[in-house]
C-alpha cells in the first residue's frame, strides 16, 4: 500500500467526458491491496469504463461482500453508493437495493471466496432471478486475506505457493451463470485492460443478470509456477473467443465491412455490442452451445475469454414481478395508499 | 494445469494480454534507453539541464526544505558561484524549463528559493576550498573582473596559480556592479561574494586600470590570459536630432554605471527608455527612483517580442511605467539645443512570403511624445580596440575573435575568452558557465595537457529506498501554486535608490515554495528482468506517463501511449523486450517522480534512484587526477 494520497496533478492533455469529468475524477481512495494486485487493474478498468460511458457517479450503486475483492468498490468511484455487506451475502442486499430503487446501476463486487463457497447460493439465485446488475467476481483462485488457501475456482491439480497440489475439482462460475440463466456472461482478465473495459460497459448497459469471471491474479499468493492462476499462466492459455466492441446507442452505426466475421447484438436500451469473432466455432447467443464450447475448451486447460454469450432481448427481475416503474422512495403517500375505492376493487378481485 | 510452464520461463509469450495495437514486436522499434549515459537522467532534471552551470537545482531546493541552508548555500557556490547575486538576478533559464511548468501553470521559483540559501547561510569560511599552500609557479592575468574572470579566479586560486586581475572600474564585480541597479542586488551581497573568491589564494588586484593594449600584456610574460571583458559598448541610435539633443540623451549601460558610480544622481520629470531588454526595465526603474515622474518605455517591436524577462516587465509596469510597442524612433526633436521630443514612426508586424516577421509601416501619422531626457537601451556589443590584430588572435568578419566553443581558446593558444566577451552578450549564469570551462582549459594548457579532453561530470546514481514504502526524499509534494515574493513598500521604494524592492522569502515562504519541486532528479529507474507486467505501475500513474506495448519506431510509438507524448524535447525511457515481447515505454515528460509505481510495483522492477550530476570544474578535476 501506498502513504501517500496520488497527487492531484495530472496530465495536461487528460480528456474529460460529456460530463465535464476527467477519468482522475471517477477515482476513489487510494488502494490498500499488495502491491501489483489484480483487483487494482479492474477497478481501473471500471474508472475507465464508467468515465467512457459518461456515468454520473452518483448513479452507480456498488456493493459487495468480505474478502480482498470485497474491499475495491473503496478504491473506484468514491462519488457513488456503496454498501460492503456480510461474507457472500452480496447478492441479496443488492436484489433489495434494486427493487427498492431501480434507477441506479448496481454493480455487485464479488470474489471466488465470497462468490464460490459461503455465497455460491446467493450468487446462483441472484442470477436465476435476472436481478438488473453487473456481477463482477474477481477470480484470483486463493483466499489471499488468510493467506493463500486454495478457493473454489482453484483448478484442479494446481499448486499452491508452498507447492501442494489442490485434489479437488473447480467451480466453473461462468459455466454455473450460464446453467442458472445468466442473460450476458463474460469473463476476462485483469491484464488485458481493453477487453475488459469493453465488456464491463456492454454489461452496464445490459438488462437483466450480467455476470463476468475476471482473473485477477494474486501477486502474494497465487502468482508462482505451477498456480494456474498466474500472470504467466493467464496469458500463455488465453483464448479470446472475440473481441469487442461497445457502441452507445446515441452513437451513429457503421455498416460492417466483412459481415461474416462480425455480429452485432443490439441491446435493450439500444446500445450496439459489435462482436469480431475470434473462435470460429462460437455462437454468443446460443446458450446451449456455448456451454458446449466452455466445457470443451475447459478439457483442453484453455481459458476462453471475452463476451461468452449474450441474450439480446433479456428482460430483468423487475418486468417479471411487474412491480412499479419508479423507484420506491418516489413514491408519494397518495400512490401508496389509493383510497377505500381501490381497496373495495382489490377484495373484489380475491373473492 | 497445463502443460509447459517451465518453458514458459524462457520464451516470450505472444501478446494477448493486450491486444490494442497491431504492431509487431520486432523489427525498427527504439533500441533500450541507455541509461549508464550521464546525458540520459541529466536531461530528465529540466532545470539542471537548462542551467549553464549545471547547477543540481533539486538538490539544493531539498537542503533548503530541511532547514540546511549553509549547505544549499554551498551546493550553489560549487555551481554557479555568486548565489546571493544570481538568486537575485539571474535569467533564470531554469525555471521555463522546471516540469512544474508543464503539470501545473508556474513553474517552481528556482530563483528566489536561491536566494533563501543565500539570505539564512551561516559562516561558510570553513567550507570554502582551502587556500593553496605554495604557489604552482604559473601566472595568469584576467582581463575584466566580472562573473567571467571571477569565475577562472575562483577555481584556480586553489590550484596555486598566480592570477592578476585587471579591471578599468576601482572595484570588482564588471556588470554586476556597474549595471544591475541596487535597488536589485544589494552592495553588500556583491562585496560578500567577490571577497570569497578574492580571498582565496595569490590574486592580484589591478582595479582602476585599464589595459590598452594586448601586446603590452603580453610582454608581461604570462602563462595564460584571460579575456573577460563582457560587451562593454552601449549601441547607439543615429537618427536626426540626435548630435543636437546631446546631452539629453544617455546610453543606457554607461548611464546605469554612472549612476551605480554615483556620478549621476538625477534625471529629468519626462523620459522615455528606448530599447525592450533587461538594460531598458533596470533604465526606466532607476529614472523613477532619480526624479523621474513621467517614464516610460518605448519599443519598435511587441510587447510578446521584447527581449526583457517576463518578471523584470512586470516589475516596471508596476512601478506605473507603460510600455508602449511598435513604435519606432524617427527622430529627436530638440528647441535651443535642448531635447524635447521623440518623433516615432507606427509600424505594424507582417511576415513575408518566406515566414520572417517584418516591421512595416501602419500607414497612420507619425506620434511625438514630449520628454526631458532620453536613454538609449536598444542593445550593447563587444568592442576591442586595444587587442592589436597582429598578436595572434584571429577575427571573424563580425570583428569578434574566433573563439573554440568547447575550451573557450582563442587562435591564439595562451588566450582564452569567456562571458560577454566570447560570443556576444548574454547574462551572469553564462558568464560563469564560460569561466568555468576556460578554467579547465587554462589549468590543462598550463599543465601541457590537451585543452580538449574534457574532464567527465561526476555523477551518482542511488536507490532512495528506506523502507517498502518509504523514501529518503518526499515524494508527497505540495498542490500549492506558485508563491509570490513580498515587495517594499512602493512609496518608500521609489525614494531610495539603494531600498532593495524584492524582500525575499522568509523562511516559512520559502520552505512552502520548496515543497513544489517534483524532484526530477529521484529518476524512476526500470529493471526489465524484475516484471511481471501486472500494470500496477500504469493505474496508479497520476499522469498517465507509463505504457506497455509493442515496441515500434519512436514517431509511431509516441503515438501509441496511454497519454499523448507530443513533446518532442522530452525523451521516451524504453526497457528492452518484456516477457510478453512488449517494452515499458515511459514518457518523460511530465512525470512528478512521485514514486508511486514504484511503491505500487510488487517485485521492485522500479526504483526510485537519486542522480546526481556535478561539472568538474578545475579545481575537483585537478584533485582527481592527482
Amino acid at each position: 500500500m501506498t502513504w501517500i494520497t496520488k497527487p492531484k496533478l495530472h496530465h495536461p492533455k487528460l480528456p474529460a467526458n460529456a460530463l465535464g469529468f476527467t477519468r482522475r475524477d471517477y477515482e476513489g481512495s487510494v488502494s490498500t491491496l499488495c502491491a501489483g494486485c489484480g483487483h487494482d487493474s479492474i477497478s481501473a478498468a471500471i474508472i475507465q469504463a464508467c468515465f467512457e460511458i459518461d456515468l454520473p457517479p452518483h448513479r452507480l450503486a456498488k456493493l459487495s461482500g468480505i474478502g480482498c475483492s470485497s474491499k475495491t468498490p473503496t478504491y473506484f468511484l468514491g462519488q457513488s453508493h456503496g454498501f460492503n455487506s456480510v461474507h457472500g451475502r452480496m447478492p441479496s442486499v443488492l436484489t433489495g437495493a434494486n427493487l427498492a430503487n431501480r434507477d441506479l446501476v448496481y454493480m455487485g463486487i464479488s470474489g471466488d471466496g465470497d462468490s464460490a463457497s459461503i455465497g455460491l447460493g446467493q450468487f446462483a439465485h441472484c442470477i436465476r432471478r435476472g436481478v438488473n446488475m453487473v456481477y463482477i467476481v474477481e477470480n484470483n483462485g486463493v483466499y489471499g486475506l488468510t493467506k493463500g488457501q486454495f478457493s473454489a475456482t482453484a483448478d484442479k491439480g494446481s499448486k499452491s505457493k508452498k507447492g501442494a497440489g489442490n485434489p479437488d475439482s473447480p467451480m466453473d462460475l461462468v459455466s454455473l451463470a450460464l446453467i442458472a440463466g445468466a442473460s450476458f456472461v463474460g469473463r476476462s482478465f485483469s491484464g488485458d485492460k481493453k477487453q475488459l473495459v469493453e465488456l464491463i460497459k456492454a454489461a452496464i448497459a445490459h438488462k437483466g443478470a450480467a455476470f463476468l469471471d475476471v482473473l485477477s491474479p494474486c501477486v502474494a499468493f497465487n502468482n508462482h509456477v505451477g498456480s494456474t492462476k498466474s500472470f504467466d499462466y493467464v496469458r500463455e492459455h488465453n483464448e479470446a473467443v472475440n473481441a469487442l466492441e461497445f457502441i452507445e446507442g446515441k452513437e451513429e452505426i457503421i455498416l460492417d465491412h466483412d459481415p461474416g466475421t462480425t455480429v452485432n447484438v443490439t441491446q435493450h436500451d439500444g446500445s450496439v455490442l459489435r462482436l469480431k469473432k475470434l473462435a470460429e466455432d462460437h455462437d454468443p447467443t446460443d446458450r446451449a452451445s456455448v456451454m458446449n464450447f466452455i466445457q470443451r475448451h475447459n478439457a483442453r486447460g484453455e481459458i476462453v475469454t471475452g463476451l461468452l454469450y449474450v441474450e439480446a432481448d433479456s428482460e430483468d427481475l423487475q418486468d417479471r414481478l411487474g412491480v412499479t416503474k419508479r423507484p420506491l422512495n418516489s413514491l408519494s403517500d397518495a400512490d401508496l395508499c389509493p383510497g377505500s375505492t381501490a381497496l373495495e376493487k382489490i377484495n373484489a378481485g380475491l373473492r | 494445469m497445463g502443460a509447459g510452464t517451465e518453458a514458459l520461463e524462457q520464451r516470450p509469450v505472444p501478446d494477448k494480454g493486450n491486444r490494442s495495437a497491431g504492431h509487431s514486436g520486432n523489427g525498427a522499434g527504439m533500441p533500450p534507453t541507455d541509461i549508464g549515459n550521464p546525458q540520459y537522467f541529466h536531461k530528465v532534471v529540466d532545470c539542471q539541464w537548462a542551467c549553464p552551470a549545471h547547477t543540481p537545482v533539486p538538490e539544493y531546493i531539498r537542503l533548503i526544505a530541511a532547514g540546511r541552508y549553509t549547505d544549499a548555500y554551498m551546493v550553489n557556490w560549487k555551481s554557479n558561484v555568486f548565489p546571493g547575486i544570481l538568486g537575485r538576478t539571474c535569467d533564470r533559464p531554469c525555471e521555463p524549463a522546471c516540469r512544474r511548468g508543464r503539470v501545473e501553470k508556474e513553474p517552481v521559483a528556482i530563483c528566489r528559493l536561491k536566494r533563501v540559501a543565500a539570505d539564512n547561510k551561516e559562516d561558510i569560511g570553513d567550507l570554502l576550498p582551502p587556500r593553496p599552500a605554495k604557489k604552482n609557479g604559473k601566472r595568469v592575468a584576467l582581463i575584466g573582473a566580472g562573473p567571467a574572470s571571477l569565475t577562472v579566479v575562483r577555481d584556480l586560486a586553489p590550484l596555486g596559480y598566480e592570477l592578476v586581475l585587471f579591471d578599468a572600474d576601482r572595484r570588482g564585480g564588471g556588470m554586476i556592479r556597474s549595471q544591475i541597479p541596487r535597488f536589485r542586488l544589494p552592495e553588500e551581497v556583491i562585496d560578500e561574494e567577490i571577497d570569497y573568491i578574492l580571498d582565496r589564494g595569490f590574486i592580484e588586484t589591478r582595479f582602476g586600470t585599464r589595459i590598452d593594449s594586448m601586446k603590452q600584456l603580453l610582454s608581461e610574460k604570462f602563462d595564460a590570459v584571460f579575456v573577460g571583458s563582457g560587451a562593454p559598448r552601449g549601441r547607439d541610435l543615429d537618427i536626426p536630432g540626435r548630435k543636437e539633443a546631446a546631452k539629453n540623451i544617455h546610453i543606457g549601460i554607461d548611464w546605469l554605471s554612472n549612476v551605480s558610480f554615483e556620478h549621476i544622481d538625477k534625471i529629468g520629470k519626462r523620459v522615455i527608455v528606448l530599447g525592450g531588454g533587461n538594460t531598458a526595465m533596470d533604465c526606466c526603474r532607476t529614472s523613477r527612483r532619480l526624479g523621474g515622474e513621467d517614464v516610460k518605455v518605448i519599443v519598435r517591436s511587441g510587447f510578446e517580442e521584447m527581449k526583457a524577462s517576463p518578471w523584470e516587465k512586470e516589475d516596471a509596469m508596476h512601478e506605473g511605467i507603460p510600455i508602449h510597442n511598435f513604435l519606432v524612433p524617427k527622430e529627436f526633436t530638440h528647441k535651443n539645443g535642448k531635447l524635447t521630443g521623440v518623433i516615432f514612426e507606427k509600424v505594424v508586424a507582417k511576415k513575408d512570403e518566406k515566414g520572417r516577421r517584418q516591421l512595416l509601416p501602419s500607414g497612420e501619422p507619425d506620434q511625438h511624445f514630449e520628454c526631458d531626457d532620453v536613454l538609449v537601451a536598444v542593445g550593447q556589443e563587444n568592442s576591442f580596440p586595444w587587442i592589436e590584430r597582429d598578436c595572434g588572435i584571429e577575427f571573424d568578419k563580425w570583428n569578434m575573435p574566433k573563439v573554440n566553443e568547447v575550451t573557450f581558446q582563442s587562435t591564439n593558444p595562451k588566450i582564452f575568452f569567456g562571458g560577454d566577451a566570447a560570443f556576444g552578450p548574454k547574462n551572469i549564469i553564462w558568464a560563469v558557465a564560460h569561466g568555468h570551462d576556460a578554467a579547465v582549459s587554462i589549468d590543462k594548457f598550463c599543465s601541457g595537457e590537451d585543452v580538449s579532453k574534457r574532464p567527465p561530470p561526476l555523477t551518482n546514481l542511488m536507490s532512495q529506498k528506506m523502507g517498502i514504502h518509504e523514501w529518503s526524499y518526499d515524494n508527497d509534494i505540495s498542490n500549492a501554486i506558485r508563491h509570490k515574493v513580498p515587495l517594499r513598500d512602493q512609496k518608500i521604494a521609489l525614494k531610495d535608490i539603494r531600498a532593495e524592492v524584492e524582500l525575499g522569502f522568509d523562511q516559512s515562504l520559502g520552505y512552502a515554495e520548496t515543497q513544489r519541486c517534483l524532484n526530477c532528479d529521484v529518476q524512476t529507474v526500470f529493471t526489465t528482468s524484475l516484471c511481471i507486467e501486472c500494470d500496477a505501475c500504469v493505474d496508479i500513474c497520476p499522469v498517465d506517463c507509463i505504457t506497455f506495448t509493442p515496441n515500434a519506431a519512436e514517431p509511431d510509438l509516441r503515438l501509441m501511449l496511454n497519454a499523448p507524448a507530443d513533446n518532442l524535447t522530452q525523451d521516451l525511457y524504453v526497457s528492452s523486450p518484456l516477457k510478453t515481447a512488449r517494452v515499458l515505454v515511459k514518457d518523460e515528460d511530465v512525470c512528478l517522480h512521485c514514486g508511486l509505481c514504484a511503491e505500487r510495483c510488487p517485485t521492485g522492477a522500479w526504483d526510485m534512484q537519486k542522480f546526481l550530476l556535478e561539472i568538474s570544474h578545475a579545481t575537483e578535476a585537478r584533485c582527481s587526477r592527482a
